[in-house]
This record gives structure tokens, C-alpha cells and sequence, in this order.
């Protein structure tokens, strides 16, 4: 039977919504447990937010001040440490996970399944290839552990609430290396929704011209709740920063509305946006490639476009 | 101090990528192959590294059939001392190519190792990390900045929480987004410089590496379409619809 390790993705002292996602994944294992690692400087307000996900067996703490910062290279060792005994190891496909995942593979010697859609059984599972082209049908070989990034866009949060799993402390000995030392995180303070789990998401791209311009972007935003994102080559003139970058080498998003303002839709950043709910496109060359996938096509200038929605939206 | 950079070919990007009716693979046949852009990114950054003093080689390294040779020569022509090409006609999984990697590091005692943070083609952002954690030294994923400096790199990281500042002690392991930099353009004198630059050729059955096969793909299929939907004629129609559907 399974037994399948979830690591938990945090910040702040705060459970990311990756985790609960990662734990539907690991629900569709069929296995007989669930247990969610975290590791932390301080463990507690992380594990118990853990605990109430539906579907987890227990939460498995580890805090140390290495912890403080996730650098794969200090957390990988304790992971493949605490992964024995487990059939599998899914962390969530965020650049967190994509970062210190592999490093875990390759400590426990096995291919890491990269950013699992669906899973067709214990050790079947889906994933993307060129860009979301092609989707393979990977088989993990049964005799090792299977060290998997779960696709966040493919698994709706498990929901939290109705569960109450034990908290344990797990003494790990592992010997963590000094060679690599965090510096610091230099965040957009933003109170807006946050991209990747935004139920809205307004993006725009470089049809926006400027940084200036990209102010009407937000306010749009902010006018109907929506996190912000952009394209590459919106982030690449240095209108908005690069964690809003949406497509194959940006996020995957998957919000009710996405609204692509000022967007071609080139591939890569399709891929991004492929399992959102409703997509509009606001472009005002008719022919750009946006409107093949936009549910609702607006032709127009989006300077003119914007503030008539928000008029009509009232 | 030597540089080893990850020089994939891979399907060029603007290829749109069909999958094989009958689900065993995607069609290649006759498709543009160019170097993995992350590649040409890890490249530039090097040649960047040397043109300030701080590396003296830049060693591109190919895993593939036979016929890479010419790709190997465009990064040569862009600038790098030589190449390696590890010779092998089978597909190589990240695993398989880290410990690949390993070998030539053992060999050739690079300062740094340069690595795009995905291929293209198989998406699979693995590889740069396998290496770190198999030569037990530090990794700095998703680089949109380097400095080297006192033996050190102090890297920024295109994190999803915004941009993160790690040091890593050298050696160590760098993978490449895709703002670290611009790549230069090649340009004809240097592809005529380029033929004289060494090549070698390493049988990959020569490595003693094992081949890792623990993960078999069993069938390719195209990605659900998203079907057209509608034009609307103006903002008070879009407005009204998407309020009809409760998006509003
Ligand atoms: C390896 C690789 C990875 C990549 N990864 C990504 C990725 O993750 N995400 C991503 O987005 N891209 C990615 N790209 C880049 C991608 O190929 C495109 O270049 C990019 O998405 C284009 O951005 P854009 O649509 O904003 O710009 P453009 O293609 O220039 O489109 C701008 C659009 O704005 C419209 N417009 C202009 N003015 C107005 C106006 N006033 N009103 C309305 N519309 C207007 C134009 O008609 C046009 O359609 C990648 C490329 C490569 C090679
Ligand atoms: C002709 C051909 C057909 C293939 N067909 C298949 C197939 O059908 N199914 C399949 O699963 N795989 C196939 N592969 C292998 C696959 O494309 C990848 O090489 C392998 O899975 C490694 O994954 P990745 O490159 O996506 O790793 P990533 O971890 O995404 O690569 C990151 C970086 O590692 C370095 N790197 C990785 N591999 C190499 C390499 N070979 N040479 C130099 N640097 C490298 C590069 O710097 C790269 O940017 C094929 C390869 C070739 C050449």
C-alpha cells in the first residue's frame, strides 16, 4: 500500500495553498496514509494549519533554524532522510518545490516525476511536455520511492476544516551544509490577491506601453478583486516585476477569469493559462492569437476599453 | 577558473508541436532544432564571466546522437573555448544526465557549473539540481543575476514570492531564467573560428554511467483544445456576460 509524504510549502510562518493542493493529488493515490512534512524555523502556526486538511493522516515537524529559509540544499538531505518508509514524495510544482525536489530525487537516486496534472494510478501519472503540447503518460517503476511536483493549476485545494490530524516531532539527523546561505527576499508588498491562487486574474502585456500605463492594469484590478499578471514581454521592459509572470517559464494560474489585456497569446504564455475557468481577451488586433482560446474577444484599444468596463461594471 | 555550461538542442520554440496519431511520440521528423534558449542564456553568461576575467575556459557540453556536432559548433561559435559531446543515441533522462555531468566535473574541475533551469522540450527543471545534490555543492535555481566574487556567488533567484538572494561557495551549481541576459548574436567570422575549435567525443557507454530508466512514458496525446468562443461587440456586452455567469 502507499504511504505518500507531502512537503509543505510555507512563508511567513503561513501554509501556502500549494500544500493543500499537493495533498489532492496524494488523495487520488488511493494509499493508506497521508503524512505532511514541515520544515521550519517555527513550526507550530504552519503544522496546525496542516493538520486541518482533509485526507492527512499526521504532520511531521521538523524546526530548526536552518529551516528558516528554504534553500534546497539544507532541506533536501532531511526530506530524503524523513522519506524512508514512504512509497512516494510529492512537493508542490512551485519554484519552491521545483527547486529542492529534484535535489531529493537525486539523494534517494530515483527520476522525479515533474508536474503531475492527473494521477491514473500509484505509480501512473500525467505531465506536460513542450510547453503543455503534448501530454505523456509517465510510469514511475514500482520498486523505488516516486519523488513527484504536483502541477498546482491541475488540483483544486483540498478542503480544511473537518480535521484535527496528530502533530508530531520528527528528530531528524541529518548534516546540513553551510556552503549555501540566504541573502534575502525582496517581495512586492502588495495587498492584492495573490496570482497564483486568485480566483480573478487581470494581466496585461506589452500593448500596456509602460510602466505608467500598467496603473490602469491594477486599478482594473482592484476594481473587481483580481490579482495582477503580465506576459513576458511585460515583465522583460520592466513594466511589472518578474513573479507576475504568467506562462510555461512563469506561473501556471488556473483562476475563474482570466482577462489578457494587451496580449497576443503567443504559446508559452498560453501554457500558463490553459486551465483557467472563462478567458477574455482585450486586443485590438483582431487577428492576434489570443481570441483561438479567449471564451469572450473584445477588438479595441484597451485605453478606451478599460474605463468603459468599469463603467458598465458600476 | 573553468566553466562547464549544458548545451541541449531541443525543438526550436516556435515549432507547434504535434503528437503522433497513433500516441507514441511527438513528431520531430524534419523540425527545427535549435539550442535550448536557457542554454544560450547559461552560455552568454559565461562568455560574460570570462570577458570580465573571472573564468579563463568555457566548455559547452552536449548529451545526444551523433549528429550534434553542428550544434556543439554554434556554441562554439558564440564564444566558448570547446566542446564536449557525450555520444548516445538513446533519450537521457535528467538523472542520467546529471551523472553525466558529474563525470566531466570530475574530470575537468570546474569553478561553475551553468545549466539552463529547464529544457523546452521535456520541461522537466530537474537536471541543475540532480547535479548540485549528486556533487554535494550548492545550487542557485532560476538566476536572473550573478556575481562572482571571493569565491563566491551571490545569485538572485526569480522566486514566486519575488526575487530571492542566495550565496553559494564555488563550486557550485547555477541554472539560468530567462532574464539573466541577452544572448549575442553570432556573427560569420566566428562560425569560420569556430571550425578549428576542438570538439571531443566521449562514448557515453565509456562514462560507466548507469542509464536511470525508472520513469517510462507509455503514450504521448494532444492537450485538451480550448474551443473558440465569442466576439463581443463592445464593453457593456462583455460586462453583462460575464456578470451572466457570475464572474462579475
Ligand atoms: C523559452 C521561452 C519562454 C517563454 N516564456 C514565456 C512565459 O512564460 N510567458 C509569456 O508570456 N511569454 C513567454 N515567452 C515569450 C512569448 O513567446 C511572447 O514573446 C510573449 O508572450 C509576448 O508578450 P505580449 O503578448 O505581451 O507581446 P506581443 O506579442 O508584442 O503582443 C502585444 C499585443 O498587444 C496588442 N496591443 C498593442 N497595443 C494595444 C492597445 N492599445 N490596445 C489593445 N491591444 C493592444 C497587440 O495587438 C499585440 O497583440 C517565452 C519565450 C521563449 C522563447
Ligand atoms: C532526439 C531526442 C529525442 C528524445 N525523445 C524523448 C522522448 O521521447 N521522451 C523523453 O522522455 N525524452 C526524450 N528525449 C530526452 C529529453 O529530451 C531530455 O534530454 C531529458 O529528459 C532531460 O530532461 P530535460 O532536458 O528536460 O531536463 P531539464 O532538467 O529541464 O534540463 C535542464 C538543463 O540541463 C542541461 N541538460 C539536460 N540534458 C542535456 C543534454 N542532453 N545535453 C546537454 N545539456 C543538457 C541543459 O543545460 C538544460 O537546460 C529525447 C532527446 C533527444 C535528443
Amino acid at each position: 500500500m502507499s504511504k505518500i509524504l507531502v512537503i509543505a510549502e510555507h512563508l511567513g510562518g503561513k501554509l501556502n495553498s500549494s500544500t493543500a493542493r499537493a495533498v489532492s493529488a496524494a488523495v487520488a493515490v488511493k494509499g493508506e496514509a497521508i503524512d505532511v512534512l514541515v520544515l521550519a524555523d517555527s513550526v507550530d502556526a504552519i503544522a496546525s494549519e496542516a493538520a486541518k486538511i482533509d485526507g492527512v493522516s499526521r504532520v511531521l515537524t521538523v524546526a530548526r533554524p536552518e529551516n528558516a529559509h528554504p534553500l534546497a540544499a539544507v532541506l533536501a538531505p532531511q526530506i530524503a532522510k524523513a522519506a524512508a518508509g514512504y512509497s512516494h514524495v510529492f512537493v508542490p510544482s512551485t519554484t519552491f518545490g521545483k527547486d529542492v525536489a529534484p535535489r531529493v530525487a537525486a539523494l534517494l537516486g530515483v527520476a522525479q516525476v515533474s508536474d503531475v496534472m492527473s494521477v491514473e494510478g500509484p505509480h501512473t501519472f500525467k505531465r506536460p511536455i513542450y510547453a503543455g503540447n503534448a501530454i505523456i503518460t509517465v510510469e514511475a517503476d514500482p520498486a523505488h520511492t516516486v519523488v513527484a511536483t504536483i502541477r498546482s493549476a491541475s488540483w483544486s485545494a483540498a478542503a480544511t476544516g473537518a480535521n484535527n490530524a496528530p502533530i508530531e516531532t520528527l528528530a531528524i539527523d541529518a548534516a546540513l551544509p553551510t556552503h549555501t546561505r540566504f541573502v534575502e527576499l525582496k517581495q512586492g508588498a502588495s495587498d492584492r490577491p495573490d496570482l497564483q491562487s486568485a480566483s480573478k486574474v487581470v494581466s496585461g502585456g506589452r500593448g500596456v506601453g509602460s510602466k505608467e500605463n500598467f496603473d490602469i492594469i491594477f486599478k482594473f484590478a482592484d476594481k473587481i478583486g483580481a490579482a495582477v499578471g503580465a506576459s513576458r514581454a511585460a515583465v522583460d521592459a520592466g513594466y511589472v516585476p518578474s513573479d507576475l509572470q504568467v506562462g510555461q517559464t512563469g506561473k501556471i494560474i488556473a483562476p475563474e477569469l482570466y482577462m489578457a489585456i494587451g496580449i497576443s497569446g503567443a504559446i508559452q504564455h498560453l501554457t500558463g493559462i490553459k486551465d483557467a475557468g472563462t478567458i477574455v481577451a482585450i486586443n485590438k488586433d483582431g487577428e492576434a492569437p489570443i481570441f483561438e482560446v479567449a471564451d469572450f474577444g473584445l477588438v479595441g484599444d484597451l485605453f478606451k476599453l478599460i474605463p468603459e468596463l468599469e463603467r458598465a461594471i458600476g | 577558473m573553468k566553466i562547464l555550461i549544458g548545451y541541449k538542442r531541443v525543438v526550436d520554440y516556435n515549432v507547434r508541436i504535434q503528437v503522433k496519431p497513433d500516441g507514441s511520440g511527438v513528431v520531430t521528423d524534419g523540425v527545427k532544432l535549435s539550442a535550448n534558449p536557457f542554454d544560450d542564456i547559461a552560455l552568454e553568461e559565461a562568455l560574460r564571466l570570462r570577458e570580465k576575467g573571472v573564468a579563463e575556459e568555457v566548455i559547452v557540453v552536449g548529451i545526444g546522437p551523433a549528429d550534434l556536432t553542428a550544434h556543439l559548433r554554434n556554441g562554439l561559435a558564440m564564444g566558448a573555448n570547446r566542446a564536449i559531446h557525450v555520444v548516445t543515441a538513446d533519450a537521457v533522462q535528467p538523472l542520467t544526465a546529471a551523472r553525466v555531468f558529474l563525470k566531466l566535473i570530475e574530470k575537468e574541475q570546474p569553478g561553475l557549473v551553468i545549466l539552463g533551469k529547464q529544457a523546452i522540450d521535456d520541461d522537466a527543471n530537474q537536471t541543475g539540481q540532480m547535479l548540485a545534490a549528486l556533487w554535494d555543492r550548492p545550487q542557485a535555481t532560476f538566476a536572473s543575476k550573478v556575481e562572482i566574487a571571493d569565491g563566491k556567488a551571490t545569485v538572485t533567484r526569480e522566486v514566486d514570492a519575488g526575487l530571492e538572494v542566495i550565496e553559494a561557495e564555488l563550486p557550485a551549481v547555477i541554472t539560468t531564467d530567462l532574464r539573466l541576459n541577452e544572448p549575442r548574436f553570432i556573427k560569420l567570422p566566428d562560425i569560420m573560428k569556430a571550425k578549428s575549435k576542438p570538439i571531443d567525443t566521449i562514448e557515453f557507454g565509456s562514462l560507466g554511467v548507469e542509464a536511470n530508466d525508472h520513469l517510462k512514458t507509455t503514450h504521448y496525446a494532444a492537450p485538451a483544445k480550448r474551443s473558440k468562443g465569442v466576439m463581443v461587440k463592445d464593453a457593456a456586452e462583455l460586462v453583462a456576460a460575464l456578470k451572466q455567469k457570475g464572474l462579475l
